[in-house]
């Protein structure tokens, strides 16, 4: 692991998969909640390297789709192959040392801490020196907490959020708090990144701000995002591949224009029965 | 007018009268107090990374004492003992986190209290089963800790301080500073505060909540072996011991669910109080007895002004 803020820091992450090839495959993924089915039977990939958008009308089971990728739910049914390794089932820290990082529909952030603590936190899962190495000495732990911080300050600058530094995060507006948790997303220089719904409830400058972020992050960090978003407008400009859920199942997968088009989709978005 | 006196006038008298008398009751209130903050800070440590209301707290306690004496009659030498009742409160948490934790993630909080009050019933069977249901002594002495008592003179007058006590007190001290140290220095520690900060954060920064439960439960189990000896050493080691756990639970309305800091203050001063309301109140007015329900009184009292406890954060209703 590269711990110096010089930007070769941020090249590709290195997942052992090539540009184009299949990073996640989600094969047969069904998941229920008592008797609501959340998921029935679905089945699409995320090559590495891509924006990957998952669309779809409220309650189609979007984030239910992020929280099993990232082992928050436990599907009933199927497998997910992520980076070579098939698993049916694993924990959320599982994911996380595989490089799986993820923000919240509902902001998640650490409260009472700054935004830079809050980033940092993002790099705990990396500091290696265990507990007893800093209870006896200080030293090596707070050189290593040096190196980690440079990476940090490197993703506050990069976000823009210089100035909101030492706020507490939950004295900050909605916005600037998505940001910051994209921030702590970042921080641990995930291999995929899951998003959902980070522009929710922005204005339009803000969603701007954010579009071109994530767009950067794609481009100059080469980091793969899977990206739930309702603003058909960003949909169409960011992603490079859409799937469409409706009632827990897919309805369209497809490049953007294609998937727009489709009239299967449109009837979901119109809410025509079925 | 005469009770007024009573109440309000003649305990403050009898305090500057005797100022070395109430050294010697501030000293034992305290000593109590030491071991309700202790027992506090194992239900805050457990409730804030998992939400969890530890019920089992209490029988833990027992648990932990009778195992030490226990190991100790069955030839095992004292200083060999602690250890391994400290490996046996270890596998306990590895039990109770595999077989009753782990199936009950995203369970509902009451299920999860409901299941610490199993714990309790399966402890209070494991524990008779094992080691017999009758008391026993601390084997105090065999543990090194002094047994005699230190006199001293303050205002020209006596206090006199029971040597077990005093390692009581200093024994506690240290694990309370340890943890507060480990708390706020450590990976670990920070890794505990960032659950019960913002539970999904914590978790989609890589933290396991396994690793976090066997940790808390774990010195759950080191603060119950202390407080089993500290206590064991004055009142023996029986399963009414469960019953000073449940102090804990005025110190956790005063001081907050949530709060280190509240559960050291609230167990100081609730040890304190209760000494003190005893013997200048207690007694000359209602009889004695009183240390019985004082705190939880002192508790709802608080509650009335202050549902968030002393040092709770706010409560905000979300309308
Ligand atoms: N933890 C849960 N317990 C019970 N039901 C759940 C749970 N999580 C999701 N569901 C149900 O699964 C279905 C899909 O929900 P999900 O949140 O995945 O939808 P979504 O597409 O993200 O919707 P939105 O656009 O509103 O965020 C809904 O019917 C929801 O009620
Ligand atoms: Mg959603």
């Amino acid at each position: 692991m590269n711990l110096h803020a010089d930007p070769a820091a941020f090249a590709e992450p290195d997942d052992g998969i090539a540009k184009g090839a299949v990073l996640l495959e989600i094969r047969n993924i069904s998941l229920a909640f008592g008797g609501v089915k959340a998921l029935t039977d679905i089945s699409f990939n995320v090559r590495k390297g891509e924006i990957r958008a998952i669309i779809g009308p409220n309650g189609a089971g979007k984030t239910s789709m992020l929280n099993v990728v990232n082992g928050f739910y436990t599907p009933q049914k199927g497998s997910i192959t992520f980076r070579g390794r098939e698993r049916r089932a694993m924990k959320p820290h599982h994911a996380v040392g595989q490089g799986i990082a993820r923000t919240f529909q509902n902001v998640a952030l650490f409260k009472g801490m700054s935004t830079l603590d809050n980033i940092m936190a993002g790099r705990s899962v990396m500091m290696k020196r265990n507990i007893l190495w800093q209870m006896i000495w200080h030293g090596p732990a707070l050189k290593e907490e040096i190196a980690h911080r440079e990476v940090v300050e490197e993703i506050i600058d990069f976000l823009e959020i210089q100035h909101i530094r030492h706020t507490p995060v939950g004295k900050l507006p909605y916005g600037l708090q998505k940001r910051v948790e994209l921030g702590r997303a970042l921080a641990m220089e995930p291999s995929l990144l899951l998003l959902d719904e980070p522009m929710a409830g922005m204005n339009l400058e803000e969603k701007e701000d954010m579009s071109r972020f994530i767009l950067d992050v794609n481009q100059q960090r080469g980091t793969t995002i899977a990206l739930i978003e309702h603003d058909m407008g960003v949909v169409m400009d960011l992603s490079d591949r859409v799937v469409v859920l409706d009632y827990g199942k897919i309805i369209a997968d497809g490049a953007p224009d294609q998937v727009k088009n489709d009239q299967g989709v449109i009837d979901a978005y119109l809410g025509v029965p079925h | 007018m005469d009770i007024l006196n009573t109440i309000f006038v003649q305990p403050f008298a009898d305090m500057a009268a005797a100022p070395d008398f109430l050294l010697q009751v501030i000293w034992e209130g305290l000593v109590g107090g030491v071991l309700y903050a202790l027992i506090a800070l194992g239900f805050v440590l457990i409730y804030k990374s998992s939400r969890i209301f530890n019920f089992a707290q209490g029988i833990m306690v027992v648990f932990a004492a009778l195992t030490l004496v226990g190991l100790y009659e069955m030839g095992i030498p004292a200083l060999l003992a602690v250890p391994l009742t400290l490996a046996v409160m270890f596998a306990l948490a590895v039990v109770v986190e595999r077989v009753v934790l782990r199936p009950l993630v995203n369970q509902p909080d009451i299920i999860l209290f409901m299941a610490t009050i199993g714990i309790t019933l399966f402890l209070v069977g494991l524990g008779e089963t094992i080691f017999g249901g009758e008391n026993k002594v601390m084997i105090t002495a065999e543990l090194g800790i002094p047994t005699g008592s230190i006199m001293l003179e303050p205002f020209g007058g006596f206090v006199s301080i029971e040597e077990r006590d005093l390692t009581a007190v200093v024994g506690a001290g240290v694990l309370v500073a340890s943890l507060l140290v480990f708390l706020n220095r450590t990976k670990i520690g920070r890794a505990i505060r960032a659950l019960g900060d913002d539970h999904q954060a914590a978790l989609s920064i890589g933290i396991s909540l396994s690793t976090i439960w066997v940790i808390v439960w774990f010195i759950a189990g080191i603060i119950a072996l202390v407080t089993g000896i500290a206590w064991g050493a004055r009142a023996g080691v029986s399963f009414a011991l469960e019953v000073i756990a449940y102090k804990a639970l005025p110190v956790l309305m005063l001081g907050g669910l949530e709060s280190v800091t509240g559960a050291i203050v609230g167990g100081l001063a609730i040890g304190v109080l209760e000494k003190l309301f005893e013997v200048y109140w207690g007694q000359p007015l209602l009889g004695g007895n009183t240390e019985a329900w004082f705190a939880y009184v002192l508790a709802l009292i608080v509650l009335l002004f202050r549902p968030q406890g002393l040092f709770g954060e706010r409560i905000i209703e979300r309308v």
